[in-house]
């Protein structure tokens, strides 16, 4: 089965058989799209929330808004529907905490919040997530089932 | 200032800073341990995203971070990561106990965050003695988790300005290698223009 390693700021997609990983997911999120009908599956690891409030933005992955985009064009064209299509996520923790009010400690929320609005804006519904927390991800997608590995450290193994 | 044009005086410029700062850092940690700590020659890297994660030899390895916000002259973070096993040896030297512990506790934790404080601070106050930078850091924060959630922390402060991370990297080694830790110095892009007129090359 081949197994694709999905970096920061970087996506893929691929068909049954295969998966799709990403380590170490920290205040990233991890946004994952799956059509069970087709079993393919897609995966985005994105680090900030718009590609509106930089400007040095060429780097389309590394944002939810655009990283979504791009997404869910590949998995139609890799022969996908629109209508199959479910996401999950995972991410979007706070590692280090400091009492200041800082945006970039608060990241990962932010993160969270501008992926679900994305999603909901494309009419994409969440059906499982694992986020938050001050820990770290690792998320496998088996586009077999669909199914979801989380793995942590210290915080157990999950599928969602 | 682009990352991708960045001239070798900067860059020696940028490994100097390491030496001054880590130079202090390795003295201030061998009297804390009383060890004898090797230090690697500073390295400046220019890592993509997508490769910053496995600088510590595998983005799930469990590392102990400890991370600091650095401000005034230069704005960024400074950051000690040490893998598990070393974090642990480290503690057990600090509390004079046989190395049978590996796990931390709070205490542990506690201790860690102080011998990065130490480490940290010796770093900023020798780079404010040699040069007229101006630096101030902040009360440390810890973390145990995967080396790559930890990276990604400084990765995404450089993400909201650019396509690659800078870091500052020095490795150091206890004598036994029992300890093996990497002070990093990611300073902010914006930054750049700063350390240059006050060094007064600029």
């Amino acid at each position: 089965m081949n197994t694709i390693k999905v970096g920061m700021a970087d996506l893929a997609v691929v068909k049954t058989p295969g998966s799709l990983i990403t380590l170490g997911l920290g205040s990233c999120v991890g946004i994952v799209l799956y059509d069970k009908i087709n079993k393919i599956g897609g995966l985005a690891h994105i680090m900030l929330p718009s590609s509106k409030e930089i400007k040095n933005n060429s780097n389309k992955a590394k944002f939810a808004d655009t990283a979504l985009i791009i997404l869910l064009d590949e998995m139609l064209n890799s022969g996908a529907k629109k209508r199959n299509i479910l996401a999950k996520i995972a991410g979007g923790s706070q590692m280090f905490s400091f009492n200041s009010n800082s945006d970039v400690l608060k990241i990962g929320q932010r993160n969270v919040q501008a992926t679900k609005a994305k999603l909901k804006e494309c009419g994409i519904p969440i059906i499982s997530e694992d986020i938050g927390g001050n820990y770290g991800r690792t998320i496998e997608l088996n586009t077999e089932d669909g199914s979801l590995l989380v793995r942590t450290i210290g915080h157990g193994s999950k599928i969602i | 200032m682009d990352i991708n044009n960045i001239n070798s005086m900067l860059l020696d410029i940028l490994k100097e800073i390491g030496n001054i700062g880590s130079g202090n850092a390795a003295t201030a940690l061998a009297s804390m341990i009383d060890k004898k700590i090797d230090m690697e020659v500073p390295q400046v890297k220019i890592l993509e995203f997508k490769d910053v994660t496995d600088i510590l030899g595998g983005a799930e390895i469990p590392v102990a971070g400890i991370y600091f916000e650095l401000s005034g002259d230069i704005d960024g973070n400074i950051m000690f990561i040490l893998n598990l096993e070393s974090a642990c040896n480290l503690v057990n030297m600090l509390f004079n106990r046989e190395n049978t512990k590996t796990e931390l506790e709070d205490m542990d934790l506690s201790a860690l965050s102080e011998v990065g404080n130490i480490l940290a601070a010796s770093y900023v106050n020798s780079l404010s003695n040699l040069t007229s930078l101006t630096l101030k850091i902040s009360i440390p924060s810890i973390s145990i988790d995967m080396a790559g959630a930890i990276l990604s922390v400084p990765a995404i402060e450089f993400g909201q300005i650019a396509d690659n991370v800078l870091f500052i990297e020095t490795q150091f080694e206890e004598g036994n290698n029992k300890v093996i830790g990497d002070l990093f110095l990611i300073p902010k892009m914006d930054s750049f223009n700063k350390i240059l007129q006050k060094l007064g090359v600029m």
